[in-house]
């Protein structure tokens, strides 16, 4: 099951890659994902049947959109900090509670910090994830968790949980 | 029609892409240099990459343009906390105007 839903996936991916719908590229193509999903079947999907569910992707689409919007607002963030001749910069590395259980649900979490409004993620260690933050604007741990993972968790959990 | 607004794309593109190299020169430590280099540079690059797909439409070229999108988002982001954390634990420190750093007391 986990193999088919890889293979599937691989294989969209090679037609779009190549845009080509002869039938040798097909054969290719299907040979191709075939071994890649023998191969890393084993540690993707968990649950296959969160593919089937629609409101997932319903909500993949909102968290897209509110995604772009935040990262396009983190780019004219560090523009403006760079260009700013006195370099309104005030570094830190800020530590914050995950509510997330499953791998990949973190991973997107911290591929989105990385993303948004100054900020890297740098390590997960147990249920904390360190986040190297370009201005630290509060001391209270509450007020940062919230500014920095509240927007996306709530929609990552809905995704991938 | 198309044509222009592809030009426009590209051109943000280029300015981010700019911005991205300044900031590199211009912040104080490897970390803050990273902001810079990972923010900037990927939306740059991403515009000039939306620029192509306007420009060509959705024939092969334009299609690969698209998909390249969510592979540069995931190498970026993925080099960059590799490169933050590699960088804390050959212990290069925080520049002098940190603030914070919880950091410290996790990995000893």
């Amino acid at each position: 099951m986990r193999i088919l839903a890889l293979f599937i996936l691989t294989f969209i991916f090679w037609l779009l890659l190549t845009l080509d719908f002869s039938v040798a590229n097909l054969v290719a193509g299907a040979a191709a994902a075939l071994v890649t999903s023998l191969l890393f079947a084993k540690y993707f999907f968990k649950k296959v049947v969160k593919f089937l569910q629609p409101v997932r992707y319903f909500w993949l689409l909102v968290y897209l959109v509110i995604f772009t919007w935040e990262c396009i607002k983190a780019n004219f963030d560090v523009a403006y900090r760079v260009l700013h001749p006195a370099m309104p910069i005030k570094p830190g590395i800020v530590k914050i509670k995950l509510g997330l259980q499953s791998d990949f649900a973190r991973t997107m979490l911290a591929n989105s910090i990385t993303m948004t409004p100054g900020t890297i993620s740098v390590d997960i260690i147990d249920d904390e994830l360190f986040v190297h933050w370009i201005y630290v604007r509060s001391e209270d741990p509450e007020v940062y968790s919230q500014k920095i993972a509240g927007k996306f968790e709530k929609y990552i959990k809905k995704i991938f949980e | 029609m198309n044509s222009m607004v592809s030009t426009i794309f590209i051109s943000i593109g280029v300015l981010f892409n700019l911005f991205g190299c300044i900031g590199l020169i211009r912040l104080p430590d490897v970390y803050n240099r990273l902001q810079s280099a990972t923010k900037c540079v990927t939306l740059g690059t991403c515009s000039i990459l939306v620029g192509v797909l306007i420009h060509s439409g959705f024939i092969d070229i334009g299609v690969k343009a698209l998909i390249a999108i969510p592979l540069l988002f995931f190498s970026a982001t993925v080099a960059a906390h590799a490169l933050v954390r590699g960088a804390y634990h050959a212990g290069i420190k925080l520049g002098d105007k940190s603030v914070k750093d919880d950091y410290k007391d996790a990995v000893k």
